[in-house]
Parts: C-alpha cells; sequence; structure tokens
C-alpha cells in the first residue's frame, strides 16, 4: 500500500488537472487555485524540514570536525544573524531603512550579483570551446556565431555598410535570429510538448514509478 | 543748472517725438480690437471656458465565453479628451448596479483604459454598468449599459482542437504501451547520453569518488524536476548495485523529500537498505546563486567524478557545468528550456535535449510497455511534421499562385492550431 497509495492519489490529480483545464464549471473552474493554494501551504511547511537539515548538517560537521567544518560555521552564523534580525525587526522587516534590508541589500545582493558576474568569464572559455572548428557542425556554429555576434555590434554595419539594404551584417543576424535558429527552437519545443504528455501520461498511469523506487 | 536753448534740430526732434507719439496712442488704441477679435476666433479659448471632459463612449458591457457565470467584461471608447489635445481626462470609474439597484464605484482605471473584467459575479443577478471620465474638476458619465445577466457554460469549446489533438496524441501512446504489452518489438533511437550512463557511474566506482546529481532549481510542480527524479530512480539503483556514493543537494526542501524517498526506494530494491542514509540528500537554501555557490564549492572540493545535470536550469546552468568541467567530471545534463541547452552542449560531456529528458527514464528502464510510450511521442512528432509540411506547402502555393484551396487549407490549420495553443 505504501507504494499503491501514492500511485492513487497521482492518477487521480493527474486526471483532474487534465479534466479541469477544459470545463471551467464548478467545482473544476476552482481547482486549479485550491490545488495551488495547498501546494503553497505544502512548501511553506517544507521549508522548516529544510532549514533544520541545513542546519542539522552543519552542525554534526562541526561537531565531528569534519573537512571545511569553518564553512559550516559560516552558514550557521548567517543563518541565524539574518533569522534573528528578520524576527527582531517584525512584520515591517522588507521596508526600507530597516537592518534586514541592508544585510539583503549591501551583502546578500552583491554576493549574488558577484556569482552572476562569474557567468561572463565561463560564457568566454566555454564559446572557446566549443567554436573550435573540429568538424562540419562545429564550423556551422562558427560561422553562425561570428554572424551574429558582428551583426549586433555597430562595427559590423559599419563594415558592410557600402552594401545594398538588406544585405549587411545586421540583415543576416536578424535572419539566422528569425528563421534557422527559431525553427529548431521550435522543433525541439514540439518535442518537449510532446515528450511531456508522454511522461504525464506514464506518471498519470502508474507506468512510470521511478520516483517512488521503480517495480 | 545750464539751461541749453533748443535748436533747430531740436525742433525736429520734437515734431518727431509727437509724430511716434501719435502712432503708439493709436496702436494702442486699436490693439484690444485686433486682439480680441483673434482670442474670439481661437478654440483655446472656447476649452477656458469649459473643462469639462467628453464622456467615454460605445459602453458595451459582453458575457466572459466559457466561465461558471461570473464574470463579465466591459468595453468603451475612450473619452475623446483621452486621445488628443490636453489629454485632461485623469481617468475612468467604473460604475455598477446589482439587480436595480443604486449604482456603486467598482473601480478607477488609468486614463486610456478601454476596457474591464469583473469578477466573482453571480449567474443569477443582472448586471447594468456605467464608465465615468474625470478630470481635475468634473466626471462624467457615460450612458449605462444594458442590464446585463453572466452565462454559465459546462465545456470551454474554444480549446475543442487542443482537446483532439491531446486525445490523439495520448491515445497513440496509450496504443503503442498496449501494443508493446502485447509482445510487439519496437525500435527506439540511440541516445549517446543515456548510453553513457552506466559507464559515467562505473568511473566513478573506479575512482573511488562520489557521484553528484543537480535535480535543477525548480519545486516539485515543474515537470522536468519530476523527469529528473525519475531518471534518479534508475540511476540510484546502479549507484547502490555498484556501491558508490551519491551526493545530492537540492535547492527546494519538497525535492529533497522526494528524492530522499526515491533513493531511499531505489536502495530497498538494489537490496541495500543498509547503506542508504538521508545524508545523500541535502537542501542547501532557496535562491539561485547561492545554491550555484554551495553546488561549485561541493565540486570543488570533494572533485566528483560523474555529475548529473538534470532537470530546470537557468543562468546557473553554465557557472554550475563549467565548474564541473574544471574538476575533471564526466557530465550528462538535460533540460526543456531551450536557452539554456547551448550552454550544457558546449561544457557537457553528454546532453539530453529537450524531450529525451522525458524519454530518459522510460529508455533507461528497458521496459516493453515504457518504450511504447516513446513510440506513441513519436506518432505526435509525425503529426507534428505533416501539418507544418502541408502548412508551408499551402501558405507557398497560396500565395504565389492565389490558388484558393491553398488559403483554405493554410486558413484551416491556422484556425486549428491557434484554437489549439490557446488564443
Amino acid at each position: 500500500m505504501r507504494r499503491e497509495i501514492p500511485l492513487i492519489i497521482t492518477g487521480l490529480v493527474g486526471i483532474v488537472f487534465v479534466v479541469q483545464y477544459f470545463i471551467p464549471h464548478w467545482p473544476f473552474n476552482r481547482m486549479n487555485a485550491w490545488f495551488s493554494d495547498w501546494f503553497s501551504i505544502v512548501q511553506a511547511c517544507a521549508i522548516w524540514l529544510g532549514a533544520l537539515n541545513l542546519l542539522k548538517i552543519s552542525l554534526e560537521k562541526i561537531a565531528r570536525r569534519k573537512s571545511d567544518w569553518g564553512y559550516a560555521v559560516v552558514i550557521i552564523a548567517s543563518f541565524l544573524l539574518i533569522t534573528i534580525i528578520g524576527f527582531v525587526e517584525g512584520e515591517s522587516f522588507r521596508d526600507p531603512g530597516t537592518r534586514f534590508t541592508w544585510l539583503y541589500d549591501f551583502v546578500y545582493t552583491p554576493l549574488s550579483s558577484t556569482m552572476f558576474a562569474i557567468l561572463a568569464f565561463f560564457v568566454a572559455s566555454a564559446s572557446y570551446r566549443a567554436f573550435r572548428a573540429r568538424n562540419f557542425e562545429a564550423t556551422l556554429l562558427l560561422l553562425a556565431a561570428f554572424f551574429v555576434m558582428m551583426g549586433r555590434v555597430p562595427v559590423g554595419d559599419a563594415l558592410t555598410a557600402f552594401m545594398p539594404e538588406g544585405w549587411r551584417l545586421t540583415d543576416l543576424a536578424t535572419w539566422i535570429m528569425n528563421f534557422p535558429q527559431t525553427a529548431g527552437q521550435r522543433a525541439i519545443m514540439i518535442g518537449i510538448a510532446l515528450g511531456i504528455v508522454s511522461t504525464s501520461l506514464r506518471i498519470i498511469l502508474g507506468i512510470e514509478r521511478s520516483h517512488l523506487g521503480g517495480d | 543748472m545750464q539751461y541749453i536753448r533748443p535748436t533747430d534740430g531740436g525742433r525736429r526732434s520734437r515734431l518727431a517725438f509727437g509724430f511716434l507719439s501719435i502712432l503708439i496712442v493709436f496702436a494702442a488704441l486699436s490693439a484690444p480690437v485686433v486682439a480680441q477679435d483673434v482670442v474670439a476666433d481661437t478654440p483655446a479659448d472656447t476649452t477656458a471656458v469649459s473643462h469639462v471632459p467628453a464622456p467615454a463612449t460605445s459602453v458595451v458591457v459582453d458575457d466572459y465565453k466559457y466561465d461558471f457565470g461570473d464574470r463579465l467584461n466591459l468595453s468603451w471608447v475612450p473619452s475623446i479628451d483621452d486621445q488628443i489635445g490636453e489629454r485632461m481626462v485623469l481617468g475612468y470609474i467604473v460604475y455598477r448596479s446589482i439587480n436595480g439597484g443604486e449604482f456603486k464605484p467598482l473601480e478607477s482605471l488609468l486614463p486610456g483604459a478601454s476596457s474591464f473584467e469583473d469578477k466573482d459575479l453571480h449567474a443569477d443577478s443582472s448586471y447594468v454598468y456605467y464608465v465615468a471620465a474625470f478630470s481635475e474638476t468634473d466626471t462624467v458619465p457615460s450612458i449605462h449599459t444594458q442590464a446585463h445577466q453572466p452565462e454559465r457554460e459546462f465545456i470551454h469549446f474554444d480549446l475543442l482542437w487542443l482537446f483532439v489533438i491531446a486525445a490523439l496524441i495520448s491515445f497513440s501512446v496509450i496504443y503503442f504501451i498496449w501494443m508493446a504489452r502485447a509482445g510487439k518489438d519496437l525500435f527506439v533511437r540511440k541516445i549517446a547520453g543515456l548510453d553513457a550512463v552506466d559507464d559515467a557511474i562505473g568511473r566513478a566506482t573506479e575512482m573511488g569518488r562520489p557521484i553528484l546529481f543537480i535535480p535543477g532549481i525548480q519545486d516539485m510542480d515543474d515537470v522536468q524536476t519530476i523527469a529528473g527524479l525519475t531518471i534518479l530512480g534508475r540511476v540510484a539503483k546502479q549507484i547502490a548495485d555498484y556501491d558508490t556514493r551519491i551526493r545530492m543537494p537540492v535547492s527546494r526542501s519538497l525535492v529533497m523529500t522526494a528524492a530522499r524517498e526515491t533513493i531511499k526506494a531505489a536502495y530497498q530494491i538494489a537490496g541495500r537498505p543498509d547503506a542508504y542514509s538521508d545524508d545523500m540528500v541535502n537542501y542547501v537554501t532557496d535562491e539561485q546563486f547561492g545554491y550555484v555557490a554551495a553546488v561549485d564549492g561541493i565540486m570543488v572540493r570533494e572533485r566528483p567524478a560523474t555529475i548529473f545535470l538534470l532537470g530546470a536550469f537557468f543562468a546557473e546552468s553554465l557557472i554550475l557545468a563549467e565548474t564541473g568541467n574544471s574538476v575533471g567530471a564526466i557530465q550528462i545534463a538535460g533540460t526543456a528550456r531551450p536557452a539554456q541547452l547551448p550552454f550544457f552542449i558546449a561544457a557537457c560531456d553528454f546532453t539530453l535535449i529537450g524531450e529525451e529528458l522525458f524519454a530518459a527514464s522510460a529508455y533507461l528502464s528497458g521496459e516493453p510497455k515504457q518504450l511504447g510510450s516513446l513510440k506513441g511521442q513519436d506518432v505526435g512528432k509525425g503529426i507534428a511534421m505533416a501539418v507544418i509540411l502541408i502548412g508551408v506547402i499551402s501558405v507557398t502555393l497560396g500565395k504565389a499562385f492565389d490558388i484558393e484551396i491553398f488559403n483554405w487549407i493554410a486558413d484551416a490549420l491556422s484556425t486549428v492550431f491557434s484554437k489549439a495553443g490557446g488564443s
């Protein structure tokens, strides 16, 4: 029964969700909102599981002096600091000028932006590997990337300013983005949509059970 | 004080001064008359007299199609003073009367508004509306609408074609599952990324390093996360068989609990429940880049031999994949977000592109009934290809040679798929 009950619930909820999309009548017209509310409530409760798990693992790491336990100290200190300040500030903890907002604006946001900024360097290193003309496909990728990048910057237009309108690098870049790129992306999207239908059916019908540990 | 006697030149100056004075007086006397005439002819003076804006016109109330009789749509043509000139209209107030009762203000809207959707109504009540345009000084009501009662509908007929297409694909999936159960051999093309799963787990075992499984940063309500967990079920079974370590940092609490159950069940099926530990899956943070920082740290410190990146990824995809690449891990990635696929292709050894992520679990299971669902999916692709081909030919021939039948086919396909798309 431990496996059957989740399968029955999944199947029933899946069917209800399909039906409610086509039937605007009560109670189907309210089901989407109900399930969203329930999910939000479960999610809100589950955050405690996550937070406690994070604390437990970090405390264990410190207690047993596991490798890199210093990071666990930082985690616990940050966790307690932001939680305590949040509770002390009360309901208006998100208002401008509060200590919570200060921590968010001047500690969290710069750290987050720093992580995001690393992306620029990773794009460069990944592009270097991807755009090496090792075979026909990679050469095609390299050429398409070259034309699109050149077409997106003013120098590309300046270099081809002598050509008639419609034949400049900007136009080539726009053509690549509008036709081959869009066509390829739509083909992937159609495949994804069909994949979602197929996976959903397997889960609703109880054929797919690997998330419950298989057969 | 010295007196200077006037000379002849001084006399001429006095004459000129007198002439100028007469001209100025004449001009001064005639100027107001001219100014009055000009002012009287300019429309600006008319507006100066009245600041009352023109009302909104053509106020119409319509039933919201395909609902439970709880919505009405109100539309109008904005006041002419909201469209041209000084735009003196500062906004609109929608008034409503229920069952012939008193009109009450319902909503205040910004200038330029021309529609309003009234929700949470009752199908057994009738509603009358009017819209008042207001300026700084005045409020001008429109004429009242007819009394309208919302209607209830039982089926969303605008989605009929979507239903037909979804039903066709669903039946083909179910049909092939049934065929596979009946023992029919089905050909499924090789997916390189999935064939490499065995080798990737074996590599980690030989190197004595952990396997890192990252299910994306979305919650359990995202089908990509579910697809990631279905693959985790298969992978975890093999990991248990090989007695390798798995490490799974997650960014959502619900994913943590679901992943723990998945791995636990896989270890039980593999006959090694004792090897399972809750610490295999740990929650990090919901914050996108906080999670990325933590996972990157794990990669750099623990140097996993194999990394699975299977689920929904956003800007963090390349940061994770490049860090994994830098520590020399074999990486198998998969996502259904087209914008992130190029990053995975560039940085990972194997990438499951879109549908392959959803096919992975069925493919890895090797069970006929699961593989049957993949064949059903192929029928959907066949239909899509046929429709695209017919559409392209019809539009091309219809436009080039103005042949009516092709134009009709193109229009019909456009209608069917725009309706199926819910637009």
